[in-house]
């Protein structure tokens, strides 16, 4: 215990003697948080719309009317080429074409029915789904209104569908990825700075001198992991409240759950550096290994894609994901409110997968010697 | 000598990696109280010995016992018996000296009275009372290594591992170190020590000369110079590691 | 003799390099795992959507328009209740996205055509997109069932009036990933070669104090960045062609533009992520501060605030400038605009001149930064 309190004592110094690392560690992620969180959207606020209306008519403008009155669409340019057009979004000035055909109008008087053409710049492809699904929905309520100044009743027996969205009314995509974004931050700054900093006493030959003397190795390890445990618990903290603060995200459920949680799986995350540190023998090596790791867990995790829509091999493997747990279990907690309950599978994931990693781990390093 | 006064006994110790062999059968004694030079080029493999002896490094075949324990299956008890340093400086840069000595104190269990009067004692006897609070960073080389040897006798080790103790550092300071390893022994701590400076090496009660992983010679400095018509231990070595394969 | 000190020491770095055989692993792997990973499983498409069926009607009307959710292939019926108090604990355990309850009467507000019947959708919203997504699944599904119906009914005098809209995808016509992904990950894979290892790699040097023994030869300051950087930009490409080949063969990523000009962009590119490398490690102390500095100041915007997951379009205003800075929001456009519009020099000399400009800029300031370091 006194072991144990000694070293603890020197890891603590040695964090806050380097400065610069203590404050890149709580400034950077806050920033971080900041940026990312409202970055991460996949709306699509104003779209560049390049007009070509060949048929001059009154309802063919009423049409480029309703897309500019909607605020979500900006007219940049019009003329009667296509060719123009084309040119306009090879160059990326605009990213959608409104085509309007000749006898747009005329047809529309005829035959009840006419067709817009929009061409997307699909290379942004998300971008391109959402401003194309705007722009339907724009044009459909012209055609509704159309109907309604002429006396036209729909005819239908319509079934009035409610819809209700739970949890996040306003369907605001940040409150969705904040707690996302927390998880990658606390993952990223545990595994890699655990990793690194056992490594970096191997590089400097401080490990052999430890290893020489009566320093059991679980007092080592447990120095070694405590300190930046509770670094990363802090730095939630502070992620949690620029959370609360700055972005409003709802936190329904028991913060001390989501603490409770997050300190099981921190022991996964920092396991997960600690066994890096066991097959790397310089720092470098530490961070690509565990970069490599990170980069694919998180990419599994759920945190941008949902798991659900992965295909079935991916989401058996992603039972195996730590990181994809806990972001399930952030979002169940402070989105939906869910209690200790609700969440008790993916926690006992998380607990289970920190035992075998750190099981691993501490084994990895008894073979250290021989 | 008895067995009772072995501080290490090392039999048929060898080390491969491979095909190829580091330390091959090694079998040497070394007194309680003696100092014990480890010589040998670049590549001999002393370092390897120096990390079986100390329970960093398995052997493949052979054993040792050093303070009286096996370095395979008594390691625990070996280490609160041996202090070691390391080729490659070994304390903390970033804390300073008291830190960097508390901690050692700590890890070996001393008590904070003990640890408290060592090291005044240790400070006051380098003379780097004033540096205390200094990061041990910003100390010049030579202050270093004799910091870190002192390091490793806080805890009055029966036998304390120098591996190449004297690297880059000046003749003045290596004299001054040197001194340090004497007045240990004075105490009754054995030292083992490797070095390729060979004029180091007339400063040992004994040698041993270490080519391709096997002892070349092994005795006193005096009495090898005599068996071998040479002057030095210079001559000496460079008479033995003209046959080796590996050399500096 | 100076080119023959350099030749040496590049030589010296390359055995570095292929000597560490896992880290070497890890950069051959990783352009290949990500492009696997993003053609095989991160996709966004909503399927297998778990619905609740909240029914305390249980007529003949509610019965037909439940059969038709059953049958559909988007849709699975985990639970069928008669009170809606059931339907929030499957949401919070993540167990169901979507509960379709009835009103009582169900049928007998359907038959009576003078009001609308009406049912109601809950959609668990905390996934935002997805619940978009399920929403307009299910209402599409309603609408079929209540417009067969109508068939049935004598028939209206005015048909509405329809416009439809002849929406096509240019580019990339199915909204594939990979497509989408592809170029980003080159942008991806240069700046962790190019910035974050010779970051790591010089500090290492400074940390060993090896950079000392080095600023003493008779190397030249741009001779050692240099001879650090070469080996790097090497491993680099053969990163990009790795992945360039996977996606091509692999996924049927279309190449429509130029492949040199591609490569010389990703050259381009490469300068610019180096010199960024280099001058991040002048200004740190050590290999962490270089790791978390290169970490956080080009991979990450690297991969979240230059186009490459989000449209830089969706940004807030305030945000969009922050873009400009990143050398990989330039690269990207180049990257795409080459690989899926085909389009060279003509429409992308702005971004170009752009990447050349950053490049200048930063390989002075990594040179002079580098200098009174030395002195």
């Amino acid at each position: 215990m006194r072991t144990l309190r000694v070293m603890l004592k020197k890891e603590f110094l040695q964090i806050f003697r380097d400065r610069f690392m203590v404050a890149l560690m709580f400034v950077m992620p806050i920033v971080q948080l900041l940026l990312l969180s409202n970055a991460a959207t996949f709306e699509v606020k104003r779209a560049a719309v390049y007009v070509v209306d060949l048929d001059h008519s009154a309802t063919s403008r009423a049409v480029v009317d309703r897309l500019r009155a909607s605020g979500r669409f900006v007219i940049e340019e019009a003329s009667s080429s296509m060719t123009l057009a084309n040119e306009a979004m090879l160059a990326r000035r605009v990213g959608i074409i409104v085509g309007l055909p000749a006898d747009f109008g005329r047809d529309l008087v005829r035959t009840r029915a006419a067709t817009v053409q929009l061409v997307l710049n699909a290379e942004d492809g998300a971008a391109a789904g959402v401003t194309s699904a705007y722009a339907s929905r724009i044009i459909a309520a012209y055609a509704a209104e159309l109907d309604a100044a002429g006396g036209v009743r729909a005819a239908q027996p319509s079934i009035d569908v409610r819809v209700r969205n739970w949890y996040n009314p306003e369907l605001d995509y940040r409150d969705y990825m904040v707690p996302g974004i927390l998880v990658q931050l606390v993952t990223v700054v545990g595994t890699l700075l655990t990793a690194m900093n056992i490594v970096r006493e191997k590089e400097l030959g401080t490990l052999d001198q430890l290893s020489v003397t009566p320093l059991a190795r679980g007092t080592f390890i447990a120095a070694k992991l405590i300190p930046l445990w509770l670094l990363a618990l802090v730095e939630l903290s502070l992620g949690l409240v620029v959370a609360r603060y700055v972005f409003h995200v709802p936190m329904r459920g028991s913060i001390l759950l989501v603490f409770g949680a997050a300190a099981v799986y921190l022991v996964a995350a920092l396991g997960i550096g600690l066994f890096v540190s066991t097959l790397a023998a310089t720092q470098q090596q530490a961070m690509f290994i565990t970069f490599f790791i990170i980069m694919i867990y998180l990419l599994m995790s759920g945190l941008f894609t949902p798991v659900r829509s992965m295909p079935g091999w991916a989401q058996v493997l992603a039972q195996a994901n730590p990181v994809k747990h806990f972001i399930l279990l952030m979002r169940a907690v402070l989105l939906k409110g869910a209690s200790l309950r609700d969440v008790a599978s993916p926690l006992a994931a998380l607990g289970a997968f920190g035992a075998v990693i750190l099981a691993l781990a501490v084994r990895q390093y008894g073979r250290r010697v021989g | 000598m008895t067995a009772g006064e072995l501080a290490i006994s090392a039999h048929g110790l060898t080390r491969r990696f491979g095909s190829f062999v580091a330390v091959d059968h090694i079998t040497f004694d070394v007194g309680a109280g003696e100092v014990f030079g480890f010589l040998g080029a670049n590549g001999a493999g002393k370092t390897t010995a120096i990390r079986m002896l100390i329970g960093l490094l398995a052997p493949s075949d052979g054993s040792a016992t050093v303070a009286g324990f096996d370095v395979v299956t008594q390691r625990a008890q070996l280490r609160r018996r041996i202090g070691y340093m390391s080729q490659r400086f070994s304390l903390y840069g970033d804390l300073t000296v008291r830190e960097n000595i508390e901690l050692y104190g700590g890890i070996y269990g001393l008590s904070d009275a003990d640890i408290d009067s060592r090291t005044s004692a240790l400070l006051d006897s380098l003379g780097l009372a004033r540096s205390a609070g200094d990061l041990v960073a910003t100390l010049p080389l030579g202050w270093k290594q004799k910091l870190a040897f002192s390091v490793a006798l806080l805890h009055e080790p029966a036998i304390v591992f120098l591996d190449e103790p004297t690297g880059g550092v000046d003749p003045i300071t290596r004299r001054q170190f040197w001194e340090l390893i004497y007045a240990a022994a004075a105490r009754g701590t054995t030292v083992f020590v490797t070095t390729h400076y060979m004029d180091e090496a007339e400063y040992c009660d004994r040698i041993c000369v270490l080519v391709d992983g096997t002892i070349a010679a092994l005795g006193t400095p005096a009495a090898l110079k005599a068996e071998h018509g040479v002057a030095t231990v210079d001559e000496l070595f460079v008479q033995l590691a003209r046959g080796a394969k590996v050399t500096a | 003799m100076r080119h023959g000190a350099l030749r040496a020491f590049m030589a010296k770095e390359v055995r570095h390099i292929l000597r560490d055989r896992q880290t070497l692993t890890i950069l051959l792997l990783m352009p290949l795992v990500q492009v696997v990973l993003f053609g095989f499983a991160l996709r966004s498409d909503v399927h297998d959507v778990r619905l609740v069926i909240v029914d305390p009607a249980q007529d003949v009307a509610s019965l037909s328009l439940r059969s038709r959710f059953a049958s559909s292939s988007r849709f699975r019926i985990v639970a069928t209740t008669r009170s809606a108090s059931a339907v929030e604990p499957l949401f919070r355990r993540g167990d169901a996205e979507v509960a379709l309850a009835f009103e009582p009467d169900f049928a007998g507000r359907v038959a009576s055509r003078t009001e609308p019947a009406r049912v109601r959708l809950s959609v668990d919203a905390s996934d935002p997109n997805t619940a978009t997504v399920i929403q307009s699944y299910a209402r599409a599904v309603i609408a079929q069932w209540a417009e067969e119906r109508a068939a049935d009914m004598p028939a209206v005098a005015v048909r509405p009036v329809r416009i439809a809209t002849a929406v096509r995808m240019r580019f990339n016509p199915t909204l594939e990933s990979v497509n989408l992904f592809v170029p980003g990950l080159i942008a991806l894979v240069l700046t962790l070669v190019s910035a974050l290892m010779t970051a790591i790699s010089l500090s290492r040097e400074k940390e060993r104090g090896t950079m000392e023994v080095l600023l003493v030869s008779p190397l030249r300051p741009w001779q050692i960045i240099v001879g650090k950087v070469l080996p790097y930009l090497a491993l680099a490409f053969a990163n990009v062609i790795t992945a360039l080949l996977a996606a091509w063969l692999v996924f049927h990523v279309p190449f429509r533009g130029s492949v040199l000009l591609l490569l010389g962009e990703s050259l381009l590119y490469a300068v610019v992520s180096l010199a960024l490398g280099v001058l991040i490690a002048a200004r740190t102390s050590s290999q962490r501060a270089a790791m978390m500095v290169a970490m956080v100041g080009t991979l990450l915007p690297s991969t979240l605030l230059s186009g490459m997951i989000f449209p830089i379009a969706s940004m807030p205003a305030w945000l969009a400038p922050f873009t400009t800075i990143i050398p990989a929001r330039w690269f990207i456009v180049v990257a795409r605009g080459i690989m899926l519009k085909g389009v060279g020099l003509p429409y992308l000399w702005r971004e170009t001149l752009v990447l050349v400009g950053m490049a200048l800029v930063l390989m002075l300031a990594a040179v002079r930064s580098f200098k009174p370091r030395l002195a």
